[in-house]
């Protein structure tokens, strides 16, 4: 038993539905209990998806528990396949359904042979894995079925499409900022006068996954999914795969670079120098900012990173190198990645951790004492407290992480929104100076924000007591509005009675 | 299930459907606020503790007074000794925090794996000194709102057995820290005794925010009805004293195990009325409770007729239209109840669970509104299938659909107006007073669309409707 208070990586089957309603036209049947469906809030609130998250609890309740889910289970698979004809249903227990060890895949095979579509259940751990490891391992077990199942039909792909081209592996529903990454990174390829082929598994259709196998290589931009996908891919059919996360500067041309060579490898004659040194020096803004005196003025400022193994390792390259900040922290929630995580980022930092307790990170925050953090939602309100800036550069996510506006982390724009959130956690360059040297903005205290000034009208202890337990943003209506509802019925004291009965007759 | 076709009763069908609706769970982000010295513990598993952080976003907040027991593999698979470790963490939140109550919330998987935690409790209060309240809030048996009835069930036994004597020296010590705690419900409603009549002791249950108990209390008052506690009590060492004998009554209608407890474990005389929700439920709670104590309610009737022409600039946005409840908090009875009485028309109120004994007052009024309203009655769907409900929705095109987080959205984009159930849920819905606040997000969506209408933004879907 392990007391929490934040989790930083959610359920296994948050992974999975994560991976499976990311695809077009699958659907999920959670076998889980009344409540534990609340991915399609999550994903209809935050992502404010249009349209019906294609997920489905199939509800343990007691009776069912009685008498053993199977029926149910089954029962809604076909009905599923019934109403909406989805290409493929996916079945994932929860955490608690899990243990009561049902013969799931048992369900799976009895619903297949009265379905239209393919019907899968998702082979994950509960208690083992996390919503990472579960979304990576889902992605890996879909593209394995429907690839075997082409193989058996002989329905693969022999060629390779003629130019040269890319699968995009990894960008899902409720990632973090993977939709405005996607076009960029789909921007990017373009330029670079590489075709995509697939992107998987947002927005993509199981019938296409065939397909893959005509690209010249895959992208895996994020660590956390797609990983089992491209090394999958890798052993089977002999695909290259490039696992540069393009995130900042260097890191982008260093993925641009083996980009390069995987597709020269294969017949093609690119050189994307120039367009790297352009992109650099006059496109992206953000070398431009290295250089300019603002940057200046951060140099040797001491940050603290945490967050998923993506973006706490891009992240505290970007700072060390790109920008001259001291990482004094690096950290990660990613436990099963620490190998990886202590090998990308030692020569950057001071000092590393590995912990998915977020008290373990605040004290840590708190010792150190940075200008800056760049951390997840935790590390923000870790940083609020001790009155700390903190960017926001890792998942869980937040509905602050799904903008409207166009924010992409990675490729050349990514290099821009990367720059300003670095320049906007930090106090500004000459505002810095001038805090130093004169010791602050405000010469006086914040005079009372009251807008009526002390009145002729009596508020009496309970009545005074009640107006304190009104949110502070409304205080003022309340007051202002109640005392104009004495005045006019010549009231000089105000009770609790006065002041309902001033709400009730103006809405005060 | 038809219970009965006549064309003047209601009709229950029960779907036993697909249905979303929040895990119980839930009630704790709003019980630890309500009852400022407690600890909620809630003994699940990861799904629970990421639902409370991202579905209820609540998480972050309540770092000092709630926290997840997480269950792992060594705790399912019995390796581990379940006393051993829960003393383990009840020692430390007992160290760090230091609460005067501990509350474990039991869910889906402590059903699961039976962990007796009625059988634990008592033995490691007794081993670290501070009471633990145990209540079974999983998803297996109940939904979203019944999480805090089987919270206030549990509590409704460690609730005093009798008042304690030499209370007024007592109060004289604590002067100065009741002084710094204004929000003690005995200063908020300083009561002279001659004001109230004469009647045997009458204790509320329901888990409200504190001006609405102060507001309830006073509109008891004004009848000369003393109220003598609330459970619960804004702090757990100020739970209300129950005595055989003594009356209670709901003002929530998702509470019907906590009315069970009271009447059949501490013999309580429980009143069954509507629920003060709306000026037309409100009045009805107040009557009963005076009916039951033989007394003539005073004003009652001037008082609802001004409430509701007050309400009129409200009113008039929904007159006429038609408001459809997909099923979530069980609020939906005495919502519908006030929104027909209000004008509008009601087809369908689905609701996750319905004990029509403990809502029977309810009920009957709900029946009484809609003839005296003219308007056909609602067809109540209990654990509906969501589903079928959304394609009843597609035929009927009802003005508002009041429904979970989940359905929101999608149906916003399709052209149908929505508003959350929770929101309900929490906002101050109850009262005389309040009844402009359930008119004031009722109406939200009619008068934002007022705004776009020029636009022409009405459906945001390309395809015709999937659902």
């Amino acid at each position: 038993m392990k007391l929490a208070y934040w989790m930083y990586a959610g359920p296994a089957h948050i992974g999975t539905l994560r991976v499976a309603s990311s695809f077009k036209n699958v659907h999920a049947i959670m076998h889980a209990p009344l409540g534990d469906d609340y991915f399609n809030v999550m994903r209809s609130m935050l992502e404010r998806e249009r349209n019906f998250t294609p997920v489905t609890a199939s509800v343990v309740d007691r009776k069912v528990l009685a008498r053993g889910s199977q029926e149910k289970v089954v029962d809604n698979i076909t009905r599923k396949d019934r109403e909406e004809h989805p290409d493929l249903i996916v079945l994932t227990p929860t955490c608690t359904s899990s243990i009561l060890q049902e013969d799931l895949q048992n369900f799976v095979d009895r619903a297949r042979m009265d379905t239209q579509g393919d019907v899968l259940l998702a082979d994950v751990n509960h208690y083992r894995v996390n919503e990472l490891q579960a979304g990576d391992r889902t992605l890996q077990q879909i593209v394995e079925f429907y690839l075997t199942k082409a193989k058996k039909k002989n329905e693969l792909p022999q060629e390779k499409t003629s130019k040269p081209s890319v699968n995009i592996i990894g960008i899902s529903t409720l990632g973090f900022h993977n939709q405005h990454d996607c076009t960029e990174l789909k921007r990017l390829m373009a330029e670079l006068g590489i075709e995509v082929n697939e992107v998987i598994p947002e927005g993509a259709s199981v019938h296409n996954l065939k397909n893959l196998t005509r690209a010249w290589f895959n992208l895996v931009p994020y660590r956390e999914l797609g990983v089992m996908t491209a090394q999958y891919l890798e052993a089977e059919f002999n695909m290259p795969y490039v696992d540069i996360t393009p995130m900042g500067v260097v890191e982008t041309a260093r993925c641009i670079r083996k980009i390069q060579q995987v597709i020269n490898a294969q017949g093609a004659t690119a050189d994307y120098e120039e367009y790297i040194n352009n992109q650099t020096l006059y496109v992206s803004q953000a070398a431009w900012f290295s250089r300019s005196i603002d940057c200046q003025n951060l140099t040797g400022k001491k940050a603290v990173v945490f967050g998923d193994t993506t973006h706490a390792i891009a992240m505290t390259k970007i700072l060390a190198r790109e920008m001259g900040i001291r990482v004094v922290l690096a950290g990660t929630y990613c436990k099963y990645d620490e190998d990886y995580f202590r090998e990308q980022v030692s020569e950057y930092c001071d000092e590393i951790l590995i912990s998915d307790d977020n008290g373990a990170i605040g004290d840590a925050i708190a010792r150190i004492e940075p200008a800056a953090i760049f951390g997840t939602q935790m590390e923000r309100h870790v940083g609020k407290r001790l009155s700390i800036p903190c960017g926001v550069i890792a998942a869980p996510i937040h509905i602050q992480d799904f903008p409207i506006g166009y924010k992409p982390f990675l490729g050349y724009e990514g290099t821009n929104q990367i720059a300003d959130l670095v320049y906007n956690s930090f106090t500004l360059g000459m505002e810095d100076h001038l805090l130093e040297i004169f010791g602050g903005h405000d010469t006086k205290e914040v005079i009372t924000k009251s807008i009526s000034a002390d009145s002729d009208l009596n508020w009496d202890k309970e009545a005074k007591a009640e107006l304190n337990k009104i949110p502070g943003f409304v205080r003022g209506k309340v007051k202002r509005n109640t005392e104009k509802f004495a005045r006019e019925r010549g009231l000089s004291e105000i009770t609790l009675e006065v002041m309902y009965a001033a709400k009730e007759s103006v809405g005060a | 299930m038809t219970v009965a076709q006549t064309p003047n009763a209601l009709n229950f069908d029960c779907e036993t459907g697909n249905y979303h609706t929040f895990c119980p769970i839930s009630c704790v982000a709003w019980l630890y606020q309500k009852i400022e010295d407690s600890f909620f513990l809630v003994i699940g598993t990861k799904t629970c503790g990421y639902f409370l952080q991202n579905a209820m976003g609540v998480m972050i907040f309540a770092e000092p007074r709630y926290a997840m027991a997480e269950l792992e593999e060594g705790d399912v698979s019995a390796k581990l000794n379940d006393y051993e470790e829960l003393k383990r963490l009840c020692l430390q939140i007992k160290r760090d925090r230091n609460p005067s109550v501990i509350v474990w919330i039991g869910t889906c998987t402590t059903e699961i794996i039976k962990m007796d935690l009625e059988g634990l409790a008592p033995k490691l209060e007794a081993e670290i000194g501070i009471p633990i309240v145990t209540a079974r809030a999983n998803g297996l048996d109940y939904a979203f709102t019944q999480g805090e009835d089987t919270v206030l069930a549990a509590m409704a036994h460690k609730c005093p057995k009798e008042a304690p004597k030499a209370e007024a020296e007592k109060n004289e010590r604590n002067a100065i820290s009741k002084l710094m705690n204004f929000g003690r419900k005995k200063e908020e409603v300083k009561q002279e005794e001659s004001e109230y009549k004469d009647h045997p002791p009458l204790v509320l249950f329901g888990s409200l925010p504190d001006p609405v108990v102060t507001n309830l209390t006073l509109e008891l008052k004004k009848q000369g009805i003393k109220v003598s506690g609330w459970l619960p009590s804004k702090r757990f060492t100020e739970l209300p004293v129950i005595e055989e004998g003594y009356y209670t009554c709901g003002v929530n209608p998702f509470l019907s195990r906590t009315a069970t407890t009271l009447m059949r474990r501490r013999k309580t005389k429980l009143i069954g009325a509507p629920f003060p929700i709306g000026p037309d439920g409100t009045r009805a709670w107040i009557e009963k409770i005076c009916s039951v104590f033989g007394i003539e309610p005073k004003g009652l009737e001037e008082r609802e007729v001004q409430i509701w022409e007050n309400l009129e600039d409200y009113i008039k946005l929904i007159r006429g239209k038609s408001v459809f409840f997909m099923g979530d908090n069980l609020l939906e009875v005495s919502l519908a109840r006030f929104l027909i009485r209000c004008g509008m028309t009601c087809p369908e109120i689905g609701i996750p669970y319905m004990d029509k004994r403990y809502q029977k007052a309810e009920l009957d009024l709900l029946e009484k509104t809609c003839n005296e309203m003219g308007v056909a009655l609602p067809n109540i769907v209990e654990k509906p299938d969501n589903y079928n409900q959304l394609q009843r929705i597609k035929e009927l095109q009802p003005d508002l659909v009041i429904t979970g987080m989940a359905h929101a959205n999608p149906l916003e984009a399709r052209g149908i107006n929505t508003k959350w159930s929770v929101e309900f849920t929490f906002a101050q819905i109850h009262g005389f007073t309040n009844a402009r606040d359930i008119l004031e997000l009722a109406t939200r969506p009619m008068r934002r669309n007022n705004n776009l209408k020029e636009l022409g933004w009405e459906k945001l879907v390309k395809e015709e409707a999937k659902v």
